[in-house]
């Protein structure tokens, strides 16, 4: 301190890669120097400099501002002045600065409450949406473009054949495992065929068939309907007078629909010869007895049942796939978010309606 | 190709934009904009980043509905009228958007035929030929066949030009047709807007910040200021850089340089 004039000496390197204790003694020199008038600078043994030194320059720029100090930056280097006016020239935007709050237990649970029942208004606005396409395809109003919907049929039909085929085999493989193995104990082990058969074609081939389909046709759709998003291309539609639910959506849905019951069947019959291969080689049958044995527990009431159940996890399935991909945010993490939510949104609305559709067939006794 | 200068387009006004007041939730982006774009001229909306030009577009091309105002295409108000006639409307307007746009899983032919295959009944052989020959004009003759993501940037962007001058469109509208192009290509393409305007008459209405595109090839333009949330002026950019009273608008126009 020189007067009312506090002189700051700057010496040695001061880069953002060295040691920085003396950016933090500034802090301590500055609240010392309280009465000061002026700030001025003495740097002739200063070294080299970068960032490092230009921010403790402007958090002494701010110290004098706050306190109107006047800052005197000739005894800097040339260079150092022109940066640091060039960081003061203009002026923060006011309202721009965000402060970091914490929010509290009660708020955070609030806002995932009102998140959680927008994302319900959505769904529901979402599914008036294909409601009025649906009626303007009847009215033959719809645009719809049949190379999309057989594009959209292969995507979620044939292309899905090796994973559902794979995954529902195996499942029928464990069914059979443990009916063999409990039902054996009481030599009731041909009934093996009953317990693979009713489970896979009633619960399992929809409910195994559905899961995989969120996973990859839901997931699918959302990312793909997002990334149209982010890139203009539904604008794009849009500006052309083409409905991006009519064309875009209605034959996602519409090709899920169709080609659930299909997979499901496939899937059933590879469960069926998943619990066959694991049956014929554990006990002591053919696999001629095996297949009498399932046909004679496979009512047509199961097998309406589960391709019923097909139906509407497909439509689910479609459902929140296309929805999440078409409420898709404009930015590569917001595709992300889309997909996860299609999948996550797919698989809990699929257990759902699994569980509200096997209180309603009991009450029905199918 | 004539000179900007040189145009007498026709005085009737083609789009009409009165009170217009925009915003996205509690978020004002412009208030009151009043001008009008005649048909068959340049209009160029132009303005610092983030002044809402894009946003003034999107609301032109009916993707964005004002919070207030009417913006009138022939007369008629886009936004009050029933959705099949804004969709009739809107496809009377081509647009080519910042990164072309272009739908990832078609070729640029189907690209550009699908408007053709909705909305005319012109069978799919002549529908090939009119593909080529609007690639041919945006000089991507011969890749009818190819993705989007075959080609590069400036080439989408072109044919985003090719896809928006499908139906022949009255009007065409450009978002940023300069961003990320070479100066080369970015002078193509406002010498092939100019073409559009003098052969075919079109009315284009461009957003961009690019001076020496604005120069080129504006016949008319407003100044949306992103402090006020107005359009601080209206004119030919460069009576505006001459003459304008207000000094934000001179400023910009020259560079920065403009003295008060």
């Amino acid at each position: 301190m020189e007067g009312e004039t506090l002189v700051l000496t700057f010496a040695g390197d001061w880069l953002l890669a060295g040691q920085r204790t003396e950016t933090n003694n500034v802090d301590t020199v500055l609240a010392e120097a309280e009465g000061a008038q002026r700030i001025t600078y003495e740097t002739s043994q200063l070294g080299t400099w970068d960032t490092g030194l230009i921010t403790t320059l402007a958090s002494i720029q701010h110290f004098a501002t706050s306190r109107r100090i006047e800052n005197d930056l000739t005894g800097l280097p040339e260079g150092a002045q022109g940066l640091l006016n060039l960081a003061f020239a203009v002026k923060e935007r006011e309202g721009a600065r965000r402060e970091a709050t914490q929010p509290r237990l009660a708020e955070s649970v609030g806002t995932a409450t009102l998140e959680f029942l927008e994302s319900g208004k959505e769904l529901i606005a979402f599914m008036g949406e294909l409601a009025l396409s649906v009626q303007r395809m009847i009215r033959r109003k719809a645009t719809i473009q049949a190379s999309q919907v057989w594009l959209a049929i292969q995507e979620a039909g044939v292309e899905a054949l090796p994973i559902v085929g794979l995954i529902t085999f195996l499942i029928g493989m464990i069914f059979a495992f443990v009916g063999v193995m409990q039902l054996n104990n009481f030599g009731a082990g041909i009934y093996t065929a009953d317990l693979v058969a009713v489970a896979m074609v009633r619960e399992m081939a929809p409910i195994m068939t559905a899961i995989l389909m969120a996973g990859r046709t839901g997931a699918s759709y959302a990312a793909q309907l997002g990334t149209m998003k982010v890139n203009e291309e539904i604008d794009a539609l849009s500006t052309l007078g083409i409905n991006p639910i009519d064309f875009l959506v209605m034959p996602r849905v519409f090709a899920l629909i169709l080609m659930m019951p299909f997979l499901t069947m496939y899937a059933s019959l590879m469960g069926i010869f998943g619990g066959l291969v694991v049956a014929v080689s554990m006990l002591d049958i053919t696999p001629l007895q095996y297949i009498v044995q399932t046909n004679a527990a496979v009512g047509l009431n199961t097998l309406f049942g589960g391709l019923f159940k097909a139906i509407v996890y497909g439509a689910l399935v479609a459902l929140a796939g296309t929805q999440q991909g078409m409420a898709c945010g404009n930015s590569a993490m917001a595709v992300g978010q889309a997909t996860t939510k299609a999948v996550v949104m797919g698989i809990v609305l699929i257990v759902v309606s699994a569980s509200i559709l096997t209180v309603i067939y009991i009450n029905l006794g199918i | 190709m004539k000179p900007a200068t040189d145009m007498q387009p026709d005085t009737d006004n083609h789009i009409e934009i009165a009170d217009l007041t925009l915003s996205y939730g509690d978020f004002l982006i412009q208030q009151n904009l009043n001008f009008n774009v005649r048909r068959g001229e340049v209009f160029v909306v132009m303005g610092g980043s983030g002044c809402g030009k894009t946003t003034v577009l999107r609301s032109i091309i009916g993707l964005k509905s004002p919070g207030k105002g009417q913006i009138r295409i022939d007369g008629n108000s886009i936004w009050d009228v029933e959705d099949e006639k804004r969709n009739e409307l809107k496809r009377n307007m081509g647009v080519l958007f910042q990164q072309g746009a272009l739908w990832s899983s078609m070729t640029l032919a189907e690209n550009i035929a699908l408007a053709l295959q909705m909305y005319t009944d012109i069978p799919d052989k002549d529908i090939r030929e009119i593909c080529s020959l609007k690639l041919a004009l945006v000089g991507l003759a011969g890749f009818e066949d190819f993705y989007p993501n075959e080609i590069s940037g400036g080439m989408r962007k072109r044919a985003g030009l090719a896809r928006a001058m499908a139906l022949d469109p009255d009007i065409l509208c450009f978002d940023e047709p300069s961003a990320g192009l070479d100066p080369i290509s970015s002078k193509l393409l406002d010498d092939l807007i100019l073409e559009l305007r003098d052969s075919l008459g079109t009315t284009v209405i461009v957003v961009t910040h690019e001076l020496a595109s604005i120069f080129a090839i504006a016949d008319n333009s407003v100044f949306l200021d992103p402090d006020t949330k107005t359009q601080l002026a209206t004119g030919n950019p460069k009576t505006l850089r001459d003459e304008c009273d207000n000094f934000e608008v001179r400023n910009f126009l020259a560079r920065g340089e403009a003295r008060e």
